[in-house]
């Protein structure tokens, strides 16, 4: 998704990425970045908790309307309300996906990794 | 403090995603100024959630995925700011949906949006919000010919001023 930010902000629409990988939307090189620590599927916080979604688009909104410059980072200091080995087992999908599926095929195990 | 991106990633999942740099020629900045205030401007949202109306709108194609694993649909989806979550479907692979489906709010906030603008802090959501399916084929062609393309002329369409992505 950095780079489909960076061609819609090449044709001159301004964007922000709000993402859980924003070490990686650095490296792929996203105009403006605010990171989030919570799991894939959750970008804007817990569900039904406004007050967390709105903390997070709010900061959206700043760094979309008032970073100075190329490749602007700010995290939003939030933590995620549930163990991690709770939420890490949690958003992932109960089957694993075709492309996880071929890697685990691929490594003769049939572990989830 | 700082994000750990990978914190919720499983460990074996880590090197598909670090130290592998931009997309070959997508190094140099991008820049486009925002330059008005938010409370004059317009904002749309995009996810990757597959998210997708469910009475009008056809799914993601996940079977093609499931035979072709390397591949993800590049179609989108025009989601109406007033769409209501049980309006919302979710077509993904990568993701466990039972959130989503809950509260689609954690991937297309439109609603909160809609507060905002009502709370004069934005100005307007666009009529309508923009949903892909998030896992992109690797060779990104159909993506760069067709779908961002697609994508800007909309948001040209809708006057949106600024666009907030959201991956899954």
């Amino acid at each position: 998704m950095p780079v489909l930010a960076r061609w819609i902000e090449a044709a001159g629409i301004p964007t922000v990425i709000v993402t859980m990988m924003p070490s990686v939307a650095e490296e792929r090189r996203a105009p403006r970045i605010v990171g989030v620590e919570f799991p894939f599927g959750h970008a804007f916080g817990m569900p039904l908790d406004r007050a967390m979604q709105r903390r997070t688009l709010e900061l959206a909104l700043r760094v979309l309307a008032g970073a100075s410059g190329f490749g602007t980072r700010v995290d939003l200091d939030v933590e995620w309300p549930v163990p991690v080995r709770e939420a890490y087992r949690a958003w992932q999908p109960k089957e694993p996906s075709p492309i996880v599926r071929k890697m685990l095929e691929s490594r003769g195990t049939s572990s989830r990794p | 403090m700082v994000v750990d991106s990978f914190k919720f990633l499983p460990r074996s999942f880590r090197p598909l995603y670090e130290g592998r740099g931009p997309f070959p020629g997508e190094k140099e900045p991008v820049w486009a100024p925002f330059e008005k205030r938010l409370a004059e401007s317009s904002f749309a949202l995009l996810t990757s959630a597959g998210i997708y109306l469910k009475r009008s709108q056809p799914s993601f194609d996940l079977e093609h995925e499931q035979t072709h694993p390397d591949w993800g649909d590049p179609t989108w989806r025009a989601i109406p700011a007033s769409a209501a979550a049980a309006d919302i479907g979710v077509a993904h692979l990568h993701i466990n949906d039972e959130d989503l489906l809950a509260d689609p709010e954690i991937a297309l906030p439109m609603h909160l949006l809609g507060q905002l603008a009502s709370e004069r802090i934005i100005g307007a959501p666009a009529a309508e919000h923009i949903a892909v399916m998030g896992f992109q084929d690797r060779r990104l062609t159909d993506w760069q010919q067709k779908t961002a393309p697609e994508l800007v002329a909309h948001l040209r369409g809708q006057g949106a001023d600024g666009l907030i992505l959201a991956p899954a």
